[in-house]
């Protein structure tokens, strides 16, 4: 570069610098008060404790992934056994049990009409299947393929649309029905671990190994915001059940929650004594409790407002990697590298 | 941690590694522990029947010492800590394979830092066939192979058939070395080794705690480096191929486009507004409360968790048309819920062409169904919902402020799947300031919600469900 490009990347980088301490001194501004402060006033939630209502066995390898299905019964799981098992949670038997053609998967879905799965990892696409095919055969409904890393994570709209988050550091909108990429959302400077779509359907949020989380417009295809603090991997992430807030989870141990409106991170919830990495996270349906797995083998219960732990899910032998709560909150679904699902309340 | 300043990647991929961000906090506590001088456990030296047992703690000790140090409340807690240590390799039994921290007298030792994880060994089976074979030379009770290790040596003498001779050869050697140390050394780090190999090849049905996860093993630079040995033999690239993803995305320095749009993305963000944090918390809290009762893991369901209960009747109510005093009050917390229950988009409809006013929620429901529909689909459909609702002398016409309508006129040129959208943010405010807030006043909800029309008598339940979130 010439002394004067340098000049001007120097410059540019000043004027980015000066615009993030104006950012950060306007958002201190609005701290009126934090929201441990504000939650002081309101009732504990007392002791948390869920049991294991039913552990679901089958795959013979680790677990990466599990979705639940909208009816709040059915549910998915995607293991490095090259098996996609759809369960009946209540009796525990499988509905169906798909072979993958590549057994290093990491993400599965469940679309909210129960029509179709997906799935995808180190082959680098997402496969949709058709549960409702005519002769009563699941099959390969669509191959999307157009990433240039891993599928971490996907999640569908519709029939008709879906999106997938890769570590090429892109999230893609998918036309099913085309098998074509509709939005390219680019922006994240780390492989993309993990997202989570808005409950009315227009935004989603993806957490990154940038140790930032972005939401973006569906439609519009833009990154509106970026959250910050994390200091190091975001695996999971996860909205609010109101829409208007953000938790995600880190390798760094602790989980934290960003509200949209305010533009900022309201709290953290960690521990000194938990060490391990947050692989997964799910929300209770009001919102107030926090389900989180992490990598010592256990799920931490959370508070969201008063950020304490309340309980604690000890039943795994090895890494939860994936969690659930169902839409109807009556129960939260754990699955861990021990090959076994579980499920609580 | 100010937000922003940590928006740049990873610059040194060992060192961010997950299981290394544990080994460093690990590492933290261990050292503290063995520090006698703040507080530390003091290592012992215990008389056995025979001979002395240098350098031990107690289980009991170490659960102590982590209950004070960390401010655990739990002892169930200290113990699950002190596992997850023990299970990674830094401290370990000196007379089991399994490595967990017993709460009693088991006598527990310290790894020596040459051993730890975060030196990122990853050793060949060529090493531990050496180890193994070193051990059967050595004629001390103590180290004789346990079933699955001798199992395993002879999985290795087939496997490594044809240089076993350089195996035993390295091994014969490994245990003159050996001979040379000090006795009381000796019988340390003979437990050392053993542990390390106890974190490597783990006991049948014990977690192999340095296994990554794969979408990790892309932080590694050089996944072809040259593997240490821990006996010092040559790599000669035995390792087993593993899918390692190379990131296709290196990471460059950013360029002047990068930082002119992140510029322009912060201005954005300077320029938006925000609202205070006692608002957004009060907003927060308010939705918990609301929703309480109808969380299962904090609340008690009526009329019960089938998944406790065994009993599906909570789903048939949920699901039926009849819906109950509990589901209709949810209705009233805001519109976006009254609209996700099916039996509750019903009873609004019903309400609204009563009034004759029910083209809004139609054209709501229409674009909600378009949204869904399989791309061909979609501009057939488009027209329909313009002629139904939009267009000059539509049978349904909805009113639409001209700058929405000219949009949506404009979108319509080349109709997708959003070409509604701010048409229906816009019916969606409308119904919600407008309609919505009468029909909660009106009788078909009121008899719903105080069950009226079923002859019960009010329950009496809170009749602040009337009130809308914000």
């Amino acid at each position: 570069m010439t002394t004067i490009a340098m000049g001007e990347m120097e410059q540019l980088r000043k004027e980015a610098d000066n615009l993030k301490d104006q950012i950060t001194a306007a958002r201190k501004a609005m701290q009126d008060t934090t929201l441990q402060e504000a939650a002081a006033s309101i009732n504990v939630v007392g002791r948390v404790q869920l049991k294991t209502r039913k552990t679901l066995r089958g795959h013979l390898a680790k677990i990466y992934a599990m979705h639940w299905s909208t009816d709040s019964k059915l549910c998915v799981s995607a293991s490095q056994d090259g098996k996609l098992i759809v369960w009946d949670s209540i009796t525990t038997n499988k509905v169906n049990a798909i072979p993958l053609k590549s057994s290093w998967v990491m993400t599965c879905a469940y679309a909210p009409s129960g029509n179709l799965v997906a799935c995808g990892g180190l082959d680098n696409m997402c496969s949709i299947y058709n549960l409702k095919g005519k002769d009563g055969n699941v099959k390969v409904m669509r191959e999307l393929a157009a990433h240039t890393g891993y599928l971490s994570c996907c999640r569908f709209l519709s029939d008709s649309e879906i999106i997938t988050s890769s570590g090429d550091c892109t999230c893609v909108l998918w036309d099913i029905e085309t098998g074509t990429q509709k939005t390219i959302f680019a922006g994240h400077q780390g492989d993309c671990m993990s997202l989570a779509v808005s409950p009315d359907f227009k935004f989603f949020i993806s957490g990154a190994c940038d140790f930032t989380a972005k939401l973006w417009d569906i439609r519009e295809g833009t990154c509106r915001q970026t959250f910050g603090g994390h200091e190091s991997d975001i695996n999971a992430i996860g909205f609010f059940p109101n829409g208007n807030a953000v938790i995600t989870g880190s390798d760094d141990a602790s989980c934290k929650l960003y509200d949209l409106r305010a533009d900022q991170e309201l709290i953290t919830y960690q521990d000194s004594s938990i060490m391990c990495g947050v692989t997964s996270l799910a929300p209770s349906l009001s919102g107030r409790l926090l389900l989180a797995g992490y990598d010592d083998f256990n799920v931490n219960i959370w508070d969201t407002l008063k950020a304490e732990r309340v309980g604690v899910l000890a039943g795994h032998d090895n890494r939860v990697s994936c969690i659930g709560v169902s839409s109807d909150g009556m129960a939260c679904c754990t699955g861990s590298w021990d090959s076994f699902l579980k499920i609580w309340n | 941690m100010a937000e922003g300043s940590k928006d740049q990647g990873p610059t040194d991929p060992e060192e961010d590694s997950p299981n290394m961000i544990v080994y460093r906090k690990i590492e933290d506590i261990v050292t503290r522990i063995q520090d006698e001088k703040t507080g530390g456990v003091p290592l012992r030296t215990v008389k056995s029947f025979l001979s002395k047992i240098p350098s031990v703690v107690s289980g009991m000790d170490i659960v102590q010492w982590l209950t004070k140090n960390l401010s655990i409340d739990d002892q169930a807690e200290a113990i699950h800590l002190g596992s997850l240590i023990a299970a990674h390799g830094y401290i370990f039994p000196i007379s089991d394979h399994v490595l967990t921290l017993k709460d009693d007298g088991t006598l527990y030792r310290f790894q020596s830092p040459y051993f730890w994880p975060s030196n990122c060994w990853e050793p060949e089976n060529t090493d531990y066939a050496i180890y193994l074979c070193k051990r059967t030379m050595q004629n001390k009770a103590r180290l004789e192979l346990a079933d699955y290790e001798a199992e395993n040596l002879a999985r290795l003498q087939r496997a490594f058939a044809r240089k076993w001779e350089f195996i035993f050869m390295q091994a014969e050697a490994q245990v003159k070395i050996d001979r040379k140390k000090d006795k009381a050394d000796r019988k340390i780090l003979d437990s050392q080794e053993r542990a390390f190999w106890d974190v490597h090849r783990p006991v049948p049905g014990c977690v192999n705690t340095t296994e990554m996860d794969i979408r990790k093993c892309r932080r590694e630079r050089n996944p072809h480096r040259v593997k240490k040995s821990v006996y010092g033999v040559p790599d000669e690239g035995q390792s087993q191929p593993s899918p390692i993803h190379i990131s296709s995305q290196p990471s460059r320095n950013p360029s002047k486009e990068d930082v002119e749009k992140e510029i322009t993305f912060l201005n954005i963000q300077l320029d938006r507004h925000c609202m205070k944090v006692s608002k957004v918390a009060d907003s927060l809290m308010a939705y918990t409360e609301q929703f309480m009762e109808y969380d299962a893991f904090v609340s008690v369901t009526e009329p019960s968790n089938p998944w406790i209960s065994d009993d599906t009747s909570f789903w048939e109510l949920e699901a039926s048309r009849d819906p109950s005093q509990q589901r209709v009050k949810k209705w009233g917390f805001s519109l976006e819920e009254a609209l996700k229950d099916s039996a509750g988009r019903d009873q609004f409809l019903k309400f609204l062409e009563s009034e004759f006013s029910s083209e809004n929620l139609r054209f709501w429901l229409a674009v909600q169904d378009l949204k869904r529909q399989p791309l061909q689909e979609v501009p057939v459909r488009a027209q329909e919902i313009w002629k139904e609702f939009l267009a000059e002398g539509a049978p349904s016409s909805i009113n639409l402020d001209s700058h929405s309508y000219e949009r949506t006129s404009q979108n319509l040129k080349d109709p997708g799947r959003y070409s509604f959208e701010d048409a229906q943010e816009h019916i969606f405010q409308l119904m919600k300031s407008d309609s919505y807030a009468r029909f909660l006043r009106s009788n078909i909800y009121q008899d719903l919600l105080l069950a009226r029309k079923k002859g019960k008598s009010l329950t009496g339940k809170r009749l602040t469900g009337l009130m809308q979130s914000s």
